[in-house]
């Protein structure tokens, strides 16, 4: 009761700290633009659409982190340490260079899908050692294993690209907000939607989930259909954020621990405070990575990078004891 | 309440249980014991229909306990097990109310009778003062209460229990155990507990069930029971069994070194 008034309380600042990123990160930028001229501004207008994809691309990596963070039982578990987002943009780079389009503006999406999926499976198959007990280091491991051999199919098929098309994959893998589909914004923007109302709708399953898959299943739960449903969840966040903005690593990792301090780990709190959270963090990173060495950009995903490895670190220094048990 | 039926069941096509068969009768304390690795926690697992069987069944209340479904199931048995993970910092509260889970709709949140039920499961485990504390701050002993208190607030009529005073000093084993015992007269629960003391056992169970090698080498009363026979051969280790002058149950008095005198002796004869 009391924390219902807390998160009230945390949902108004976290919106309204979502509305002023947005509004900094409209004036913000190499090229000014007078107010009065705003309205008609093609800068202005991809600046919006700079805008959306943050926010939708911040929440959704947040909430999936949330998700892989309850499933694995695992704090540090999230798309770019696991190996999911290489495996997204692995499926993505070969749709854009074997030229796909056989489902339209999804077929980006579907790809980056397709590889998150197979990424996270292969991932838990490797690390589990039977009777769905996953020790946190072997979880960690598989997946920076399989984040290497991805990575390097990445930069095999990156080498093989016909020139014309190197630059564009390249600084797309490294993380770029830059809106070049508005389509493809769209389909971004309704696969988090969609994502975020199973979360918050189901999150009760979440909590139970973080006590282990035996007592879930005490609990009266479903525990191999639950997690199904959920892998393909964090999958599907992952793959159409991935297939629009690239690889943006730790965002599923910072924001979701700094808002389990406030809020504490209730998902039916964490969820929604994420996704907020989410978005106004990778909004105001993106301003960052607009003005800093203005006119030039930097990737994005270089930004959450910097920030996000010394915060895993952190946290793992921090874990240690538990790390060894 | 719940039959076990010529239960054969183990792991990677093993088996670890053979020809297991018992009945727990409603409102009974009974108490699973003996060496380590015979297979006592398979058995709880068994029971509580985590791990499927490869001849024979479980019957709860009627139904075999791995058709009747899990939310059914939930709402008849509840189960401590030994190692949960309790690393995120959830309130004792919210613990407890997770308990509640069987009886909420898929979608939606607990009612007014679902606070209440976890306000009185709280009451009954002396941890209502910590209900705004988070978990990961609670003693051994508390944490034990406040699992038992959410294993009670599915409001179950079979209580299973893996070795719930482990990693507890006497005084919280004796705490738990008498909490146990209040429940189980109060309320009638029937507890189903995985012990590893024998002198605890003794004193808390009405019956005590002595799995040996995956069969069940005893079944009875502590006293037709724990004798010093049994022991030795159960355990590989000489004892002597008094009785305890304050409940008249038998006590289980352990002799230092009378292992490796025994090992000796049997390699002296071979």
């Amino acid at each position: 009761m009391m924390r219902d008034k807390k998160s009230l309380i945390v949902y108004g600042v976290l919106s309204a700290a979502l509305a002023a990123t947005c509004l900094l990160s409209l004036f913000l930028g190499a090229v000014h633009v007078p107010v009065a001229d705003m309205l008609h501004s093609n800068i202005i207008q991809l600046r919006v659409a700079r805008i959306l994809l943050g926010a939708i691309a911040g929440a959704g990596l947040s909430v999936a982190g949330v998700i892989f963070q309850s499933l694995l039982r695992n704090p540090l578990a999230e798309p770019y340490v696991l190996g999911v987002s290489s495996g997204s943009g692995l499926g993505a780079t070969l749709a854009i260079l074997l030229g796909l389009n056989v489902f339209g503006v999804w077929t980006l999406p579907g790809m980056a899908f397709a590889g998150a999926l197979g990424t996270i499976l292969l991932v838990y198959a490797l690390a589990e050692t039977g009777a769905g007990a996953i020790p946190v280091h072997t979880l960690l491991l598989s997946g920076a294993i399989v984040n290497a051999v991805l990575a390097s199919l990445l930069m095999f098929l990156v080498s093989v690209a016909p020139s014309e098309d190197l630059h564009s994959v390249v600084w797309w893998l490294l993380g770029n907000l830059q809106v070049f589909d508005w389509q493809l914004l769209r389909v971004v923007a309704v696969v988090v939607a969609a994502g975020l109302a199973v979360c918050v709708v189901l999150a009760r399953d979440l909590n139970v989930m973080t006590l282990g898959e035996e007592a879930a299943a005490h609990l009266g739960l479903h525990v191999e259909q639950t997690k199904k449903l959920f892998f393909v969840v964090a999958s599907l966040m992952t793959g159409a954020t991935v297939a629009a903005c690239g690889l943006i690593g730790f965002v599923g990792l910072i924001v979701p621990h700094t808002v389990r301090l406030v809020i504490g780990p209730d998902h039916r709190r964490l969820v929604p405070a994420s996704a907020l959270a989410g978005a106004a963090f990778l909004v105001l990173a993106d301003s960052f990575a607009r003005i800093v060495i203005a006119p030039r950009e930097i990737p994005i995903g270089v930004i959450t990078a910097f920030l996000g490895g010394p915060f895993f670190l952190f946290l793992l220094r921090r874990k240690k004891s538990f790390l060894r048990s | 309440m719940v039959s076990v039926e010529d239960i054969v069941a183990g792991y990677d096509g093993r088996p670890v249980l053979r020809d297991v068969r018992f009945d727990v009768a409603s409102g009974e304390f009974l108490g699973l014991i003996g060496p380590n690795g015979c297979g006592k926690t398979t058995l709880l697992r068994v029971i509580s229909g985590a791990l499927p069987t490869m001849a024979g069944r479980v019957v709860v209340e009627g139904s075999d306990v791995r058709e009747i479904g899990r939310r059914k199931l939930a709402r008849i048995m509840a189960c401590l097990l030994q190692d949960l993970s309790l690393d995120l910092a959830f309130t004792v509260r919210e613990i407890v109310l997770m308990g509640r889970s069987p009886h909420l709709p898929r979608i939606g949140g607990e009612t007014k009778r679902d606070f209440e039920v976890a306000r009185h499961a709280m009451h009954l485990c002396d941890v209502s003062h910590l209900a705004d504390r988070p978990i990961t701050e609670m003693s051994g002993g508390e944490r034990q209460r406040v699992l038992i208190a959410m294993c009670l607030a599915q409001e179950p009529r079979v209580l299973l229990l893996d070795e719930p005073t482990s990693h507890l000093d006497i005084g919280h084993q004796l705490s738990v155990l008498d909490l146990m015992a209040k429940l189980n007269r109060q309320t009638g629960v029937t507890v189903v507990a995985v012990l590893h003391d024998l002198n605890l056992a003794a004193e808390y169970c009405q019956r005590l069930l002595v799995l040996n090698e995956g069969r069940v080498a005893a079944l009875g009363t502590p006293a037709e029971v724990l004798t010093a026979e049994m022991v030795s051969t159960v355990y590989g280790t000489t004892v002597l069994v008094e009785r305890n002058p304050l409940s008249g149950k038998p006590h289980v008095v352990l002799a230092a070194g009378a292992a490796t005198c025994k090992e000796r002796t049997k390699k002296e004869e071979a």
